[in-house]
């Protein structure tokens, strides 16, 4: 194979894994005091939000880097990243989508997240969020109508900073744990979203990260409100270019429902895995945490993971609201060298509160996947049920997989269920498929997508053929 | 349609079938039946080309090597095995594994694939006159199935699919006697003068239903006997020690 095939034969791989070359705006290498400070000012944000910053960055002094989970990985310079890049043309940030660097346009128009006008995807609003700044945001102003703010977040902490105040790190404190207070020291963009009481958002909200930029860490925030009898659907994609670097994504979600308000959280996660042999890829180390605030509440999360090199994260709820209910819905696919630390915690607080967990892991190749779970029932917490299902797959005998469910109970009234199942795709089940007419990846993609079925089914519509077809291409070639 | 010449079939170093030979011509029906262990479904799984074995000898299908050709290449060219355990596929919908195969093979013969409209009407045609319950096809693929309900969805994929060459591996075991009917009825009806069959059995019991064209009866990897359908009754009177 020359140079050029190979490139065409790694570009068939993962399709996303372009680069866009423009002109960038980056803060000096390094985490210090003046870094943070740059970005608060190249965001023009006002004082309290940069005294937040430093207040997580005196903290961050003090925390450790965990340890403790399965995937391990070689130590990161935190002094050798850059904290901050975006491109030039946003430095001072254009007003509408026609003075919007056509380089980026075309970016997001190869990745099928067109963002003109005419070409937008039908009933999809989508912040586009390119490195450390939100690029575009569409629909705002028919989502606004219905009082709906959906904006960057760095749009939000200049025009509505009584909500961002009153509920940014309310969820996540700042002092929460290593990577969630590195991101509230030098978070750059992400999302915002509020709904008003009573509205239900007609539309799916989404956000689209890119990362494109070498040597930088993306450090996004998203903060997600549903007032009272609210309810909002939002999804999350996320691409990156193909490089020999490892490259860090620890981003902070925090997702806010109130009485009776519901939130239905769904992730996308197609990071850059890294090649055959394991160089490069993204590190997702990812804190996301519901609260369930007020009474009956409901957040879901649905996550389908099958990018990066190590996905290390755990979608949380902690339900507060009596009658509140929290459901967690994942896929994790790791295939070749990657490497999945995931789950969800079940905070249960209030009275007759349910939580039900699905989770799907697969490992193909030289992977390693893990599912990590707490179900924690408080003393005051009567009546709450839990059921969690986690069924892992193998293909081949060089990955693993692995269970490590937590269960703190401190309440006899509660009802917990765990169910477990490990299994192989046999090959009978192939010579089964095959014998019908399907080829060996037909086949595999056949039968992962009905493993993976009752969390697909979770996904809105739109995202969910895209799903299938990525965990069928996410294991291509897995099989020999 | 298919020419099988000293085929030779080797697992795990333990010759299977030992020099066959056999003939099939379009719309042929041919029975072979063997005791236990005598290399019938290895015959089947050979043909179809399932992995695992070492195989020597010439297989022409349709003037092409047959051996040459993958697994699923010989779906596409008209060869159906319908299982002696049809294989269970959690969270897949009976009914959107059919059009998946069915779309399958019409795209590798450059045909018009169908949509969800016309599967569903072709499969209703077909589950009806299979006397088939359709409320199956919305489960899982024989999950929970019972084993008649599976032998039956075989007969239907096999009817969807029409096949050129529909080889039956020990279809009647496990089925009482209603069910047995049913699926001889499904075969019958397939029956044409381009489609052929080998029906591979333990018992005459199904060529009650099935009267086939030609009985051939296989014992340690060779055929020893062939002859027309009275061959079943005798050996089914006889046993098959009088021919080893």
């Amino acid at each position: 194979m020359d140079a050029r095939e190979k490139e065409i034969e790694k570009l068939k791989d993962y399709k996303y894994g372009f680069s866009t070359d423009i002109e960038n705006t980056r803060a000096p290498k390094g985490l210090n005091e003046e870094v943070i400070k740059f970005i608060s000012n190249i965001k023009k944000e006002p004082k309290w939000m940069l005294d937040w910053r430093l207040k997580a960055f005196e903290r961050l002094k003090q925390l450790k880097e965990p340890n403790w989970q399965k995937p391990k990985y070689p130590k990161i310079d935190y002094q050798d990243l850059y904290y901050y890049s975006a491109p030039k043309s946003m430095d001072d940030k254009p007003k509408s989508l026609d003075e919007l660097d056509p380089k980026l346009l075309e970016t997001y128009k190869k990745l099928g997240i067109p963002l003109q006008e005419q070409a937008r995807l039908n009933g999809i609003a989508v912040d586009a969020v390119f490195d450390s700044v939100s690029v575009a945001t569409t629909f705002k102003g028919e989502l606004n109508k219905k009082g709906i703010i959906f904006c960057s977040m760095s749009e939000a902490i200049r025009e509505h900073p009584e909500l961002v105040k009153k509920y940014l790190g309310s969820v996540i404190p700042l002092s929460d744990h290593y990577f969630a207070t590195l991101n509230s020291a030098v978070f750059t963009d992400g999302s915002f979203v509020y709904i008003p009481e009573g509205v239900r958002c007609p539309m799916e909200l989404s956000t689209y990260f890119r990362i494109n930029a070498t040597e930088t860490g993306q450090f996004e925030r998203t903060l997600i409100i549903a007032d009272k009898g609210s309810y909002v659907s939002y999804l999350e994609g996320c691409t990156a270019p193909m490089r020999d670097e490892n490259q860090l994504h620890a981003a902070n979600v925090e997702l806010i429902a109130l009485d009776d308000a519901e939130i239905k959280y769904s992730t996308v996660q197609n990071w850059y895995p890294g090649d055959k042999n394991g160089v490069g890829g993204i590190y997702n180390f990812v804190t996301k945490r519901g609260l369930c605030k007020g009474k009956n509440s409901k957040i879901s999360w649905t996550q389908v993971e099958t990018g990066s090199a190590i996905t290390w994260k755990y979608p949380s709820c902690i339900l507060k609201g009596d009658n509140s209910v929290g459901e967690f819905y994942s896929i994790a696919i790791t295939n070749n060298h990657q490497k999945a630390d995931t789950g969800t915690k079940m905070i249960h607080l209030g009275k007759n509160t349910k939580s039900k967990i699905i989770s799907k892991g697969i490992s193909a190749g030289f992977a390693d996947n893990t599912y990590r779970g707490l179900v924690d029932i408080a003393r005051n917490a009567d009546n709450a049920r839990n059921f969690t299902q986690c069924d892992s797959l193998l293909m081949g005998n060089k990955c693993g997989a692995h269970t490590v469910p937590y269960i703190k109970n401190k309440n006899s009234s509660s009802n917990i269920e765990h169910e477990a199942t490990t299994s192989k795709i046999s090959e009978e089940q192939l010579f089964y498929c095959n014998q019908r007419g399907l080829n060996q990846e037909e086949a595999v993609s056949l039968i992962v997508n009905g493993f993976c079925k009752e969390v697909l089914q979770q996904l809105p519509m739109e995202f969910a053929v895209e799903a299938q077809k990525l965990v069928g291409i996410s294991l291509e070639g897995s099989v020999g | 349609m298919l020419k099988i010449k000293n085929l030779k079939a080797k697992i795990d170093n333990k010759e299977i079938l030992k020099g066959l030979n056999l003939e099939i011509k379009p719309g042929e029906v041919h029975a072979i039946m063997g005791p236990n262990g005598s290399g019938k479904s290895t015959l089947s799984n050979v043909l179809s080309g399932k992995k695992g074995y070492t195989v020597s000898g010439d297989v022409t299908y349709l003037n092409e090597n047959l051996l040459d050709l993958e697994i699923e290449e010989r779906a596409h060219k008209g060869i159906f095995l319908a299982f002696q355990y049809p294989l269970e596929i959690p969270g897949v919908n009976t009914n959107i594994f059919l059009k998946t195969s069915l779309n399958a093979i019409k795209k590798a013969k450059g045909e018009k694939e169908l949509d969800a409209i016309e599967f569903l009407k072709l499969v209703k045609q077909k589950a009806g006159e299979l006397k088939f319950d359709e409320k199956i096809l919305s489960r899982q693929l024989n999950v929970g199935f019972s084993g008649g309900e599976k032998k039956k969805n075989e007969i239907l994929q096999m009817s969807i699919l029409n096949p050129k060459l529909s080889i039956l591996d020990e279809t009647d075991s496990g089925l009482d006697i209603d069910a047995l009917k049913i699926v001889s009825e499904g075969v019958n009806a397939l029956r044409s003068k381009e489609s052929s069959f080998l029906i591979i059995t333990h018992y005459q019991r199904l060529l009650e239903y099935i009267k086939p064209d030609f009985v051939h009866v296989l014992i340690n990897g060779q055929i020893v006997k062939s002859g027309g359908s009275e061959l079943a009754l005798e050996l089914e009177n006889k046993g098959y020690e009088s021919l080893s």
